[in-house]
């Protein structure tokens, strides 16, 4: 997914003068010929996530669209307030483009990884979420944001899906049946396996913000639901509660929990960790369903 | 040396009618002097031009205290001088802080503090994108403002790419630990002037200075 982003990135960068690229080191090898093509629109400062903010803040009050990169934990976490306050107060957007996300990095431990990015950008007002399941989903996300001037969180992974889904900005059902099973970005794939044999419906999206509530609506069944999200557990459980308002339902949240880890290995070792390769996760829906 | 402390001077009845306080003298306002000359002498931007791709920029870093900018955009046409009476109100567009959606001119809103210079580095580069060589960013902190970690990362980076902004401190001496070596040498390869903080004519000839690289005035009190 990464080079995916790299690669339309550059091509955004050829084809459009509004497009302009901030990095903070992490990356910054791979941009060097388009900075050298472009050297007034792509920027590296460096070890400075809270300046890459910044300066995004201020590329866009000029009426430029800065596309920001780097480790979801240092692009989101430690950038924070400049996020707030640097794009959001001011009223411009930008579009930020993490890789790592959850537990992607596990060998480099707790430091290197941003369970919460999605749920701190929940606490802002107007950004669109893309938690793309496949590299081939990540250049339309990509190209779209060039569009527009609003505030987009793309969060790439190594966690991936064998196949890319078309059309998965709405919620999309894959599988029919009984009881709703979302399944976020590159969680389809754990979903379909774990529910496999499983009357349930199985549907995925890509863009979780914002949440697709009237497809959720729609798709529920039984009056049951389960959200699989490869982020923090529970992130979408308030949005879901309200969009499922005045239906009664039942509803199973999984994602990775608060607790460190404290482990290394693989992001497959922390999958299961957190219950979400697919053996976890068909015991918690298979218990949760009874 | 001419002194904003004139007595009748414009400004002077403005800043009253923001602080509702007609004894405090104007040299309670650190950023006044600073302000004034920048609006009055320096800023190629007018009430008129305030959209202007190609407007000069003023970045108020320190929104803290905005009394003195609210005064000055008022004297320069900016906002209706009735706003000034009411800042702070649940009907004033003018907060304790300044919002630039609810402030025509204002270019920032701001507040915490060390969140100016890095939007200064972005806007100016953002501009130099886009053609417009001749418009100038400038960008006005507190002293104590500097303790915040992300001005250091801006300061840093706008020497390393040889920006030309302008980057104002007042210096007040008001932070807690102080700056001891001084101001200038928290701006390595910065082009640097000290100037009185009330002196217009030094003020003037300072902000007036452009070169290839990025300058700090220190404006002292």
């Amino acid at each position: 997914m990464r080079q995916t982003f790299i690669d339309t990135t550059k091509e955004l960068l050829d084809a459009d003068p509004r497009t302009a690229l901030v990095v903070a080191d992490i990356s910054a090898a791979s941009f060097r010929d388009a900075q050298r093509r472009h050297p007034d629109r792509v920027f590296n400062v460096g070890i400075r996530e809270q300046l890459m903010a910044g300066v995004g803040g201020g590329l866009a009050l000029t009426g430029m669209r800065p596309y920001l990169h780097s480790y979801a934990p240092f692009l989101i976490d430690r950038a924070y307030e400049q996020i707030k306050l640097d794009l959001g107060h001011q009223d411009v957007g930008a579009v930020l483009v993490s890789i790592g996300g959850s537990y992607d990095a596990a060998a480099e431990g707790y430091t290197h990884q941003s369970p919460g990015d999605v749920a701190l950008l929940d606490t802002l007002d107007g950004w669109t979420v893309h938690v793309p399941g496949h590299r081939d989903e990540v250049p339309a996300m990509l190209r779209d944001a060039a569009r527009h001037d609003d505030r987009v969180y793309v969060r790439l992974s190594e966690q991936e899906n064998s196949r890319a889904q078309p059309d998965g900005g709405g919620l999309r059902a894959l599988r029919h049946g009984g009881p709703l099973v979302v399944a976020v970005g590159p969680m389809l794939d754990p979903v379909l396996e774990a529910t496999r044999g499983l009357d349930v419906t199985v549907a995925y999206t890509n863009t979780p913000r914002p949440l697709d509530t009237g497809g959720l609506r729609s798709l529920m069944r039984a009056g049951e639901l389960v959200v699989v999200e490869p982020y923090l557990k529970g992130t979408s459980a308030g949005l879901v509660s309200e969009a499922l308002s005045g239906l009664p339902h039942r509803a199973l949240h999984l994602g990775v929990g608060r607790a460190e880890v404290r482990r290394y290995g693989s992001m497959r070792d922390h999958a299961r960790a957190h219950g979400l390769d697919p053996a976890g996760l068909r015991r918690s829906i298979s218990e949760f369903l009874g | 040396m001419t002194v904003m402390t004139t007595p009748g001077h414009p400004v002077h009845a403005l800043l009253s009618r923001v602080t509702g306080d007609a004894k405090h003298a104007p040299s309670a306002h650190s950023t006044l002097d600073v302000l004034w000359i920048l609006y009055d002498r320096v800023l190629r931007v007018t009430p008129g031009t305030a959209d202007d791709p190609a407007r000069d920029r003023f970045l108020l870093s320190k929104g803290h205290g905005p009394a003195a900018y609210y005064a000055v955009l008022a004297a320069k046409g900016f906002i209706p001088a009735e706003w000034l009476d009411d800042m702070g109100g649940w009907d004033s567009p003018l907060g304790h802080h300044p919002d630039r959606l609810l402030i025509p001119g204002v270019e920032v809103g701001t507040g915490s503090l060390g969140h100016g210079l890095g939007l200064a580095v972005g806007t100016a580069l953002g501009l130099r994108a886009q053609g417009h060589l001749d418009t100038r960013t400038f960008v006005l902190l507190g002293d104590a403002e500097l303790d915040e970690g992300s001005n250091h990362e801006a300061i840093a980076y706008a020497a390393a790419i040889r920006l030309p902004i302008t980057a104002i401190v007042i210096d007040n001496r008001s932070a807690t630990h102080g700056w001891p070596g001084g101001i200038p040498a928290r701006f390595p390869d910065w082009g640097v002037s000290v100037v009185g903080g009330r002196d217009h004519d030094e003020i003037e000839r300072a902000l007036r200075a452009v070169g290839d690289r990025p300058h700090l005035v220190v404006a002292a009190l």
